[in-house]
């Protein structure tokens, strides 16, 4: 089963380094990784599909956690989200199959994005699993060609973002706050 | 309220407003403007021999004041040499902040002259590092370094600076606040669960006090004390915990693990509540992960949830600093002690504990033909009494080392524990040195490490840092030549060392006295002359070659399941 967490991390250069590191370091191999902008231009929305043992995922997420860039990553494989995918695709359909193909289109709610005398580029989104039985039923009608997007979720729990408040630092008081030991 | 500076300056005066006094580094190209600005700066710059050596010293200078240590290097070639110290520092969660000088930002990724991807190669040896392409940021960045190096699990923060940003110039104001949104430290504690631990620590029949680096690092060996006394438990520390709870405490019980005592191991099998402090139950102390306290239940307290349940399931796991969480226990325990009643448990728990460590004591090999590596580390300890800063290389001597020498305070035990860096111990007692100039500092290493480490004896004697340099040389890679004599048919592969500097010469040639002692009889002497010499001082140890360090846990073995002393000879009726 495919495990999907989610992480809203600062756009700062190397966090996406930070994050695949700590799997590489580890030999997780990425099923599939996105990573886009949020409603604040200074925070991205990573979300990685990754083949892992739960507990391995446990200790995963607390490391992800503990990266200074990272403000929360949150396992979704377990807890209520929507998790979708897009998939992008050109079949080859001479005359005979056109029909059948854009019949097969419409069942998945594909849309044609491109239409030439030698065949379609095709646009779905949905559930993982979905998209793979299209690309199955369409490769059946001979050659294609597939970019997925990769694994997108949204949460249907809303969580608390737990944010760190300014620290003093530079200044005398902050120098003294130290030495009781604890900063 | 601004002014105009160049980034070398600003860098040096956030340094000075961070409270550092001084830099362990090696200068070059790309870094000499920031030399430049150093050359009449009140901050103390230490040049070592080599960058690995930088951070060894700044973590030895950390490690012995607790004081985030600095080091600094040039790009390329500079940087790369540190990435050992700052793997080390990252394994033993020791704050550093190591500066780098990056080429020019427009000729980054042009293979221009000693570039290097400093930021993509420290990315994993660090705690969180930085590339700074743009003056402005410097400020705001060099008081992030030190922030995250010092808070939470410590651990090392490298800064790469770009030769332009040293170069240009800024109005600097500075920095009163930082903020890093992401950066969750958790100190407190939860109280519920705090109650809960105090309560499992008295109604224990069995129980055992787990204490580590953690109790070192967060400075709560007075609060440790207290939580010993009131749960009155044995209690071991590890590898990077000796000196935590004194040496000398009725309750300590000495080291756990490979090469830990039998009664802090069996204490550790049979016991049924671990009250684990700041530790990680490294392998090295577990040994086989299943036949590790067994019948245990366990209190894991940490500052880092990440080391909760990592290796072993926590029963009752409290994420929080050991300076504000062990008083929490303590106050807690003080309240429930009354009613806690007689723990009749406890008293055949100390019986035990007690046998144990009369059945097979930590104790000294001596013979009358050679020294030997445990009788030099007796009268180390003899001489010293517990006083004195020890800094330990890796090998065979560390483990004896441990063993035998006492240490009634934390911080006085100084050596690289999870990376098992060879070389480490010259540098590392340089730094310490550096940070303690009144007090006496020793370091053990093997005629190994020590040939590693060789040319720092020339900044010892630069800078009159008296430290006494004594190499426990057995003419082998012991602990390598120990595991293949045992593990490996004595098949000695690659680990004779047949060639060791005369040390008359070799201390000579720096400009201070050395010695080689071979018998039994000189050795205290020998120590005495040398700890009592106003400089520093170079003292060869020849001991028995092929004595082996025990007791001993094979790797994979179960702790209580070790191996106390070589094979007896059978006799055959």
């Amino acid at each position: 089963m495919l495990q999907v967490i989610t992480l809203l991390v600062e756009n700062k250069t190397g966090a996406l380094m930070r994050v695949t590191g700590l799997l590489t370091a580890r030999g997780y191999n990425i099923d599939s990784l996105t990573v886009a902008r949020t409603l604040d231009p200074e925070l991205s929305r990573m979300t990685i599909a990754v083949a892992i043992e739960p507990h391995q995922r446990r200790q995963l997420i607390k490391h992800m956690n503990k990266l200074i860039n990272v403000l929360q990553a949150t396992d979704l494989t377990d807890s209520p989200a929507v998790i979708r995918e897009l998939v992008l695709m050109r079949v080859r359909a001479p005359q005979e199959s056109r029909t059948g193909i854009l019949k097969e289109a419409e069942i998945f709610g594909a849309r044609v994005v491109d239409s030439t005398l030698e065949g379609f580029a095709l646009e779905a989104t949905g559930d993982i699993e979905k998209l793979d039985e299209f690309i199955d039923i369409m490769r059946s009608y001979g050659e294609i060609e597939v970019t997925r997007g990769g694994a997108v979720a949204v949460s249907l729990e809303s969580r608390k973002l737990r944010l760190s408040p300014p620290v003093p630092r530079g200044t005398e008081e902050a120098k003294s706050e130290e030495k009781t030991g604890v900063i | 309220m601004s002014q105009l500076m160049s980034g070398a300056k600003i860098l040096l005066e956030c340094l000075a407003r961070e409270g550092v006094d001084t830099i362990f580094g090696y200068p070059g190209g790309v870094t000499l403007p920031l030399y430049d600005a150093m050359y009449d700066n009140p901050i103390r710059h230490i040049l070592v021999r080599h960058e690995q050596n930088a951070a060894f010293a700044a973590q030895g200078y950390s490690r012995s004041t607790g004081k985030v240590g600095v080091c600094c290097a040039t790009s390329g070639p500079g940087a790369t040499n540190l990435v050992t110290g700052l793997v080390d520092a990252m394994m033993d969660s020791i704050p550093v902040v190591a500066l780098t000088g990056q080429v020019t930002a427009k000729l980054i990724g042009s293979d221009a002259f000693q570039e290097a991807d400093t930021f993509g190669i420290t990315r994993s040896a660090t705690k969180h590092n930085y590339l700074v392409k743009n003056i402005n940021e410097l400020p705001q960045v060099i008081h992030e370094a030190f922030y995250i190096a010092s808070s939470g699990r410590p651990g090392p923060v490298l800064v790469d600076i770009t030769k332009d940003v040293f170069q240009g110039n800024a109005h600097y104001a500075p920095v009163t606040s930082i903020h890093l949104p992401g950066y969750k430290v958790y100190t407190e504690g939860h109280t519920g669960q705090i109650r809960r631990a105090a309560q499992m620590m008295l109604e224990a029949e069995r129980p055992m006090i787990y204490a580590g680096g953690g109790i070192v690092l967060s400075n709560s060996s007075a609060e440790l004390r207290e939580l010993v006394e009131l749960v009155d438990a044995p209690a071991v520390c590890t590898l990077m915990g000796l000196g935590s709870l004194g040496s000398e405490h009725p309750n300590f019980i000495s080291m756990p693990g490979m090469h830990g005592s039998y009664a802090a191991n069996m204490g550790m099998y049979n016991t049924d509540l671990i009250i684990a402090l700041g530790v990680r139950f490294d392998d090295r102390v577990t040994g086989r992960l299943n036949a590790f306290a067994p019948h245990a239940r366990i209190i894991h307290v940490d500052i880092d949830p990440a080391e909760i349940s990592k290796i072993r399931n926590a029963d009752l796991p409290i994420v929080g600093d050991l300076k504000r969480v062990l008083p929490k226990l303590s106050a807690v325990l003080r309240e429930l002690k009354p009613s806690a009643g007689e723990r009749a448990g406890l008293k055949a728990w100390w019986k035990q504990i007690r046998e144990w460590k009369d059945e097979h004591p930590l104790k000294p090999v001596v013979s009358d033909t050679d020294i030997k590596p445990q009788h030099l580390m007796q009268e180390i300890d003899r001489l010293t009494k517990g006083k004195a800063i020890v800094c330990s290389d890796v090998g065979q001597h560390q483990m004896w080392a441990a063993q035998l020498i006492r240490f009634n305070e934390p911080r006085l035990w100084i050596n690289s524990g999870g990376l098992g860096s060879m070389g480490f111990g010259l540098p590392a007692a340089l730094g310490a040195q550096v940070a303690n100039p009144d007090q006496l500092v020793v370091a053990i290493c093997g005629d190994g490490g020590f040939q590693m480490s060789i040319p720092e004896l020339a900044t010892l004697f630069n800078f009159g840092l008296p430290v006494k340099v004594i190499v426990m040389n057995n003419g082998y890679l012991g602990m390598v030549r120990q595991w293949q004599e045992l593990f490996y048919a004595n098949r000695l592969s690659q680990v004779t060392l047949d060639c060791f500097p005369d040390p008359v010469q070799l201390a000579g040639a720096y400009g201070f006295k050395g010695r080689t002692v071979e018998r039994p009889s000189e050795l205290t002497e020998a120590l005495e002359t040398a700890f009592a010499d106003p400089g520093p001082y170079l003292l060869n140890v020849k001991v028995t070659p092929t004595e082996n360090v025990y007791p001993m846990v094979p790797a994979g073995g179960a702790i209580n399941e070790m191996v106390l002393g070589p094979p007896q000879p059978v006799a055959i009726a």
